[in-house]
């Protein structure tokens, strides 16, 4: 089925079964590699994605239901990695093999637009989601407190 | 080999697949020819870099940019900043300048192994590659003197190499301008490497180079990886270890969507080690999600083999009857406890089990191949790309010189790099299609057929002295058949000096194949043996930690983590019940790491670790930071796998096989962890990468007891009832 997808503000005409996983349309048929795979049952957190703002797990959300809706994946978060958050994780050196922290980060990013300073009891509860098998859990918590600071919402 | 079904009718998919890779297809080049075959040609994430290549390891370019190779993968542990600031280091190059790349494996394995290995594992490449790695800078450094001295008319002893400047007198140059001379110098004898008290890089915290492409998506992975024409590869091997397929069924898929063929891939070998291929069924499509669709809905019969008839239950029922049996294999480490345990008076015993579990790293296994008749194409999921490149050489029947492996980030790896059989599908499919494919495990697949962590079984027992310390010890370790050595370590060599000590290991047989995973054997045993020191010690009468400092007497690394544990950590055995401290001290890959945890335990059983604390004596330490990062991952990893894993083995497979059911470590249960280095700095170069992770486990559970009273013996800790009254 033909239909048509909004993609960090680009339109994107896909031809795949209406039930494929968005996470696979954005990678395979759109070539947006950035958004991982690690479950695909909405477990891990590593495909996170936002749908019209929303921290959606695009490996559990049917492509053909997002149309009409604006997708951001984390190559739409900033052209140059200058989003606070993406500024924060640097800075922390947050990353390790790196291969869940766009979810990591797309979370991050919905969790402080909601709440501009977070606790870290909120921190916990947001980013539940998301495992990181490296155990880069605590850097994460210091990387948001600090992106809170920079003015992420 | 093996029966290849191909549903010639459908050719669309070369058609999308063109369609939609163009504009956003990943920028890596394929190179032509050997000489462009450059490893930085290959990476994805940097521009090429032009440079004159003074050794294997490094290129200069005319504006002092350096360029360093590193030959190791980079899996979030650091490896690239290692190797980079080893290297440079003794170059002595401003750190801004440094550049480095994933070393080509195709010039290692026909060029003399210049790199002399490949491998990435055992929290190996800083302790025990150091030398050759800082070699090549000191080498390079002295070749540029050389060269300059050369066109100044001194001699090289009168030449200062410097941030990346020479010098002599009043002559000045940078390397850049001598790096062309420099590449054609023979140094009639190699410099020496620099001591630590000379270091001005190493030693300093150095953020890792690799850390700007992992926040915006641009670091590439193998499952990332795109290629022209490509077609992707959906994977089941037989869910129980060691059966084969007996039938599949392709009519029933051939006419969905994209699907391209079926193939059977077959054990090579009888006896499966390491990477050998296993008995497989694949499906290839257009892309990935047809792919693994239609190998879902595909019908598939599997002969599961013997191993159908294999389960934990079975295994503990056996291992806890061997425990109480003399082992097979047997070490008198210390004279014979024997005779003194049979003498009875205070005996002490405790018998601790740990279940199989997984590596599960972020990203699942896969790996992209492109076999044609004149190159043979990889990037794969590894941590030696040269043990990668021969096994698609092996598998495509290529002349190793002809097989190219390009660098690409891991996606985590933790040991199941090193045993993997993930390329040979992939070159196998390629080959018989004729197309490049991206092969995928699913995360499935991934709990599957990794090569797991070993389950162990240990029971100890002692004989306490007058002095509350123990006269005679006997170990026995339970391990599986197919590593019973990992059941060994840390045990066969504890490093508690009881007089009389002897080790015996049994084992129980299995269909399960298994492999390293981040600090093998120490990971199981240092749960064992550090929960039964405190059992051993309170019947004595004697604090842990002071129990531990007494039978390590004399023994200087142990000494000085025990003595910071004390004076950094306030353990103490007297907190009000329902809080407990407990401590763990672990030897591993060259390392003595202790742990303190510090845990809260509601009455109704609510557990809640409130810190740990680590103390790391690895010797020397290139970069605090990035050690740091590992302590705090390693801990994690440990955590993980103690308080919600186990893998549960039924059937002969294993039925937890996702993170629905698989349970991991999350955020809202990661501790305050406080890292502390007391380093012995005697010339000793000790592991960072896993270290802190063996005694974690132990020191909750020792935790837990001063907290309810409650031993724990097994894992993982959230089967237990931990309330108390």
């Amino acid at each position: 089925m033909a239909f048509t997808l909004t993609v960090n503000g680009k339109t994107h005409d896909v031809d795949v079964e209406p039930e494929t996983p968005l996470l696979w349309v954005l990678r395979d048929t759109i070539g947006l590699t950035g958004t991982k795979y690690g479950c695909g049952v909405a477990q891990c957190g590593a495909c996170t994605v936002h749908v019209d703002g929303q921290p959606t797990k695009a490996c559990n959300v049917n492509a053909a239901s997002v149309v009409g809706k604006k997708v951001t994946t984390i190559e739409g978060l900033s052209p140059d990695s200058s989003h606070p958050v993406q500024k924060a994780w640097i800075e922390h050196t947050v990353p390790q093999c790196g291969y869940c922290q766009s979810g990591q980060i797309m979370a991050a990013v919905a969790l402080l637009r909601k709440s501009p300073n977070p606790t870290d009891r909120e921190i916990d509860a947001a980013m539940a989601d998301n495992i990181c098998r490296c155990g880069t859990y605590a850097q994460i918590r210091e990387a948001i407190q600090t992106a809170a600071k920079l003015g992420a919402a | 080999m093996g029966k290849i079904e191909m549903n010639i009718s459908r050719r669309t998919f070369i058609r999308s697949t063109l369609a939609t890779g163009g504009g956003l297809m990943i920028g890596f080049h394929l190179p032509g020819s050997e000489a462009q075959a450059a490893p930085v040609l290959a990476e994805a994430w940097k521009a090429p870099v032009d440079g004159v290549e003074i050794n294997a390891w490094l290129t200069i370019d005319a504006k002092g940019q350096v360029t360093i190779r590193c030959p190791h993968t980079e899996m979030g542990q650091g490896g690239m900043t290692s190797v980079a600031t080893l290297v440079a280091e003794e170059l002595d190059v401003p750190w801004q300048n440094v550049n480095c790349v994933l070393a080509d494996a195709n010039r290692f394995v026909t060029r003399g192994q210049e790199y002399k290995d490949m491998s990435t594992g055992g929290s190996n490449l800083v302790r025990n590659r150091h030398p050759h790695i800082m070699q090549a800078g000191a080498s390079a450094r002295e070749r540029l003197k050389e060269a300059a001295a050369k066109a100044w008319g001194v001699d090289r002893s009168k030449v200062e190499a410097k941030q990346g400047v020479l010098t002599s007198g009043d002559k000045k140059g940078t390397y850049g301008e001598f790096a062309t001379a420099a590449a054609a110098v023979t140094l009639a004898e190699e410099p020496k490497i620099k001591k630590y008290k000379d270091w001005w890089l190493l030693g300093k915290d150095t953020p890792r180079m690799d850390v700007a492409h992992k926040v915006n998506g641009s670091a590439i992975y193998p499952i990332d990886v795109r290629v022209p024409g490509m077609v992707y590869a959906a994977v089941k091997a037989s869910p129980v270890p060691g059966g084969k397929l007996k039938s599949f069924n392709f009519e029933a898929i051939k006419n969905r969507p994209g699907v391209i063929a079926a193939i059977e891939l077959k054990q090579t070998k009888t006896k499966l080690q390491n990477a050998d291929m296993r008995s497989a069924i694949v499906v290839v499509a257009d892309s990935f999600y047809r792919a693994k669709t239609a190998l879902d809905l595909m019908p598939v019969e599997w002969d599961l083999g013997p191993g159908a008839d294999n389960s934990y239950e079975k295994m503990n029922g056996l291992a806890r009857e061997l425990m109480n049996q003399e082992g097979k294999h047997a070490e008198e480490v210390r004279g014979d406890p024997r005779p003194i345990l049979a003498k009875g008076g205070k005996v002490v015993t405790g018998d601790y089990a740990r279940p199989y579990e997984c590596h599960v790293p972020m990203g699942t296994p896969a790996c992209v191949a492109n076999v044609t008749p004149e190159r043979v194409d990889i990037w794969s999921f590894t941590q030696n790309v040269a043990a990668t490149l021969l096994m698609a050489a092996d598998q495509s029947g290529r002349n190793p010189k002809d097989v190219f492996v390009h660098g690409v980030y891991q996606s985590g790896a933790f040991g199941l790099g090193n045993a993997i059989d993930v390329v040979r599908q992939a070159v196998e499919v390629s080959k018989q299609i004729g197309k490049p494919v991206k092969l995928i495990w699913t995360r499935e697949e991934n709990i599957l057929q990794a090569r797991s962590r070993p389950p162990i079984w240990a029971k100890f027992e002692a004989t306490i002295g007058d002095d509350g310390l123990p006269t005679a010890m006997l170990a026995r370790a339970v391990g599986e058949s197919e590593v019973p050595d990992y059941a060994d370590r840390g045990i066969a060599n504890m490093s508690y000096k009881v007089p009389h000590y002897r080790y015996e290991r049994q084992v129980v047989p299995t269909n399960i194949p298994v492999g390293p995973n981040r600090a093998p054997g120490n990971n199981n045993n240092g749960f064992t043996i550090e929960s039964y020191v405190d059992e051993m010690a309170l019947a004595g009468g004697w604090d842990p930690l002071e129990w531990r400092l007494k039978m390590t007497e004399g023994n200087e690394p142990w000494q000085r983590v025990l003595k910071r544990l004390k004076e950094v950590s306030g353990f103490t055995t007297k907190l009000p019940k329902g809080r407990g401290m407990g401590i763990a001290v672990v030897e591993s890959h060259g390392s003595v790491v202790g742990a303190c945890a510090t845990v809260e335990v509601t009455r109704r059983g609510a557990l809640n670790i409130e810190k740990i604390l680590i103390v790391s004596n690895t010797g020397y330490c290139i970069n605090p930071r990035a050690a740091k990062e590992q302590v705090y991952g390693s801990c994690a990893w440990e955590l993980s796998h103690a308080m919600y894993g186990g893998l549960t083995l039924q059937g002969g497979r294993f039925q937890n096989i996702n993170f629905d059911t698989y349970k991991l470590l999350r955020m809202p249960d990661m501790p305050s962890i406080e890292s502390v280095f007391d380093m012995s700095e005697n010339n000793w170069w000790g592991g960072f990468g896993e270290t802190a992770g063996p005694p974690t486990p132990p020191a909750v559970a020792n935790a837990i007891f001063f907290a309810t009273g409650k031993r724990i013996r097994t894992t993982p800790i959230i089967k237990h009832d931990l309330s108390w009254a």
